[in-house]
């Protein structure tokens, strides 16, 4: 006697919402994703010996740190679920595979959106020359861009070192590659907004490219992500 | 299976192999600017290119593998990269050389070709350690396999988007050459890129030969011990092939007590 | 005797022939043939090694077959996964249940997983086996024993017709076991596949019972006719 296929809808927020208890109850990755970004502001100001960054350094700067945190994140994505609960309660159940990967993708980005309120005040605060209230629209894309990169990669990637026997060295080692594109577009898309002689236009190509980026990957990280889950 | 026509292909691509040299040092004139450092790029660009296709058919592969689930289709995808992540150092290295020679640095920054490849292989060389931290041989080759299609993507994206990047900084572009060959330097070029495909392809069969040769050997040495054979295998990044042994079922009869 | 009488053949609920699977160049599982009616116990025993773990997550589809054939509950697996997942039930070695979690937010999420309605049935199954005082602590406060007990909850949460199990009496305590056996025992009415690695015990609840060494049948036959001294020669 079992009940009728469960409808998507029910299954990702049932996901949804174990994840963010035990993120909540646990706090193995937001707080040290952040933590750690804004110690690494703090060392990026020592190493290169400026107050105030604009332009192409300024942006570097804000998304190498932003990736660096984001590797924090990717390693943790996975690792409740390896240790505990199981992949194998959720391949048990008759839900759909892919619920699974739009509730780690959306994890993820939770993570990031956190990471960024922190991160990019302190940013401001810590190392920005420029003000960062006309640059923050721009800044909002350039953002929401390279996330959606970061979590596309980050959840295949997370998803493949987890249940290797190194895991947290194989995460960045495979999605630092990965992400250089995204870092690329997105630090030069980034650099005119956060420009010292006031907040310049986006530059379109820049954009174009990184959304182009996010679009294949995430096409292939949703046809192969599957093949991940099988014992 | 993978023995037939080896020695003839083997021969072939040594033939070719030789022309090429033979062609290159003393039938192409010097290059105007660069001298003889130019025939570097006979070397450099080939195995650019053969790497890179070496790099992409591992993807195919693996998407074959998770398609038939069949491990030979895994052992064509490692040996394809592995293979390729050898000659994708010649190619950093040929790269260097030519930039050294040719501009005085060993590394630059606004060389597409160079960074891309950088890039790259930074990427493929963590599908070993991947392999070797997974116990589970059918599991290791399905990550491998998902691996090797997210990287095998990646490739040309890549090198797009790094083009894209360097676009503005007058990138002195090794492999735009070919474009503006004269005749010889045409010939030996492309003659070059046969040649190094063809060695490619070569040392590719010998490898699967080699790998499929020492599974059947394992098969039968486990059929010659029986059911004795106790002996955990060692870990290793090398994908596993199910080989059955000609005339010997590989399931072998049930034991003693049996009662059905 | 009645004459007409219909004889209605009951449907296998696990059919198994010639079920292999590799493991690398090895064999975890070697032609495997066995049938198994609904409401029937099958006994799995085994020395280490031997395929028991392998045999079970097969039958869970949690793994694919590589030779052979395998019907569960009718449906031909691997191609018909879909129609017989939520219609098992696994219970083994690992409880499958996040720590930081109470019992109650547990059975939730599967119950969601499995497209179940409400949660009396959570909190029915969790009265059963004494567990409803401590539902809503986190489960990395409790036993180990009081987690297994919330597992085989979890496990019967979605009413599965066959059970898959491993050591289910493992971590419990004698009360412990008496509270679930009426809910994972004989007495269910549930097909069951128990592995276990008590001869003795395990005879007086199967109707069947396979032994297997090394991946290979070394042992198949009815419970009444075998004795625990023939088993514990599998363990040599």
């Amino acid at each position: 006697m079992s009940a009728g296929a469960p409808q998507n809808r029910v299954v990702l927020g049932a996901l949804l919402r174990k994840e963010l208890r035990v993120e909540l109850r646990s706090f193995s990755a937001v707080p040290a994703m952040s933590l750690f970004s804004v110690t690494t502001f703090v060392l990026f100001h020592f190493a290169l010996q400026r107050n105030a960054l604009s332009d192409d350094l300024a942006s570097g700067v804000l998304w190498v740190t932003l990736l660096f945190a984001a590797v924090l994140g990717i390693n943790r994505l996975f690792v409740a679920d390896a240790e505990q609960g199981g992949f194998d309660g959720f391949l048990l159940s008759p839900a759909d595979r892919s619920v699974l990967l739009y509730s780690k993708a959306l994890t993820l980005l939770a993570y990031l959106l956190v990471l960024e309120l922190v991160a990019v005040p302190a940013f401001a605060l810590l190392l920005l020359g420029p003000a960062l209230w006309p640059a923050l629209p721009g800044l909002l894309v350039v953002l929401a861009l390279g996330d959606a990169g970061i979590v596309v990669i980050g959840t295949l990637v997370g998803a493949l070192a987890v249940r290797t026997s190194v895991r947290d060295l194989l995460g960045p080692m495979i999605s630092l590659p990965l992400l250089v594109p995204v870092l690329l577009c997105a630090a030069r898309a980034g650099a005119p907004v956060l420009g010292a002689g006031g907040a310049g236009a986006l530059p379109l190509r820049w954009l174009v490219t990184l959304a182009l980026y996010d679009l294949v990957f995430g096409l292939i990280t949703f046809a192969v992500f599957d093949f991940l889950l099988e014992d | 299976m993978y023995g037939k026509r080896l020695r003839a292909l083997a021969l072939t691509t040594f033939a070719a192999l030789t022309l090429t040299l033979v062609l290159a040092f003393f039938w192409a004139p010097n290059d105007a600017n660069q001298g003889f450092l130019q025939k570097i790029f006979y070397l450099h660009v080939p195995l650019a290119i053969v790497t890179l296709c070496g790099f992409v058919y591992g993807g195919v592969a693996a998407i074959m593998h998770l398609r038939t689930r069949d491990s030979r289709w895994d052992m064509r995808s490692y040996v394809a990269i592995h293979l390729s992540l050898v000659f994708g150092v010649g190619v950093l290295v040929t790269g260097s050389i030519w930039a050294k020679g040719s501009w005085g640095v060993w590394w630059d920054w606004s060389e597409p070709t160079l960074v891309s490849f950088l890039l790259i292989m930074l990427l493929y060389a963590t599908y070993q350690p991947l392999r070797f931290a997974i116990e589970d041989p059918e599991r290791q080759a399905r990550y491998a396999s998902v691996f090797a299609i997210t990287a095998g993507a990646f490739v040309p994206i890549n090198f797009v988007i790094v083009r894209l990047s360097t676009a503005y900084l007058h990138p002195r572009v090794l492999g735009d050459i070919s474009a503006n060959l004269p005749g010889r330097f045409q010939v030996v070029f492309y003659l070059s890129l046969i040649s190094i495909a063809l060695l490619w392809i070569t040392l590719w069969r010998y490898e699967m030969t080699s790998k499929h040769a020492s599974a059947q050997l394992r098969a039968l040495r486990r059929l010659l011990a029986g059911d004795e054979d106790d002996a955990l295998p060692r870990r290793s990044a090398v994908p596993t092939l199910s080989v059955s042994v000609e005339g010997g079922r590989a399931g072998g009869t049930p034991g003693v007590g049996a009662s059905r | 005797m009645p004459r007409g009488r219909l004889e209605v053949a009951t449907l296998a609920a696990l059919e198994l022939r010639g079920l292999t699977r590799h493991y690398g160049e090895r064999l975890a599982l070697a032609d495997v043939s066995v049938d198994v009616e609904a409401g029937q116990t099958l006994a799995v025993l085994g020395p280490n090694g031997a395929g028991k773990t392998t045999l079970l997550r097969l039958l869970a589809t949690l793994l694919r077959p590589h030779g052979g054939e395998l019907q569960v509950l009718g449906h031909t697996l691997p191609a018909e996964n879909w129609a017989v997942r939520g219609r098992i039930g696994l219970l083994g070695h690992e409880p499958l249940l996040y720590r930081e979690l109470s019992a109650r937010e547990n059975l939730g999420l599967y119950g969601a997983l499995h497209g179940l309605d409400g949660d009396e049935r959570a909190g029915e199954l969790l009265a059963a086996v004494a567990m409803e005082r401590r539902a809503d602590e986190p489960l990395r406060t409790l036993s180990r024993g009081m987690v297994q007990r919330v597992a085989v909850c979890r496990a019967l949460l979605h009413d599965p017709e066959l059970l898959l199990l491993d050591e289910p009496r493992a971590n419990l305590d004698p009360a412990a076991s008496e509270l679930v056996e009426p809910l994972i025992g004989r007495a269910s009415g549930r097909t069951r596949v128990i592995v276990s690695h008590d001869p003795a015990g395990v005879l007086a609840e199967a109707d069947l019972v396979l032994g297997l060494v090394r991946g290979r049948v070394h042992v198949l036959a009815g419970a009444a006719e075998l004795d625990a001294g023939a088993l514990v020669e599998l363990y040599r």
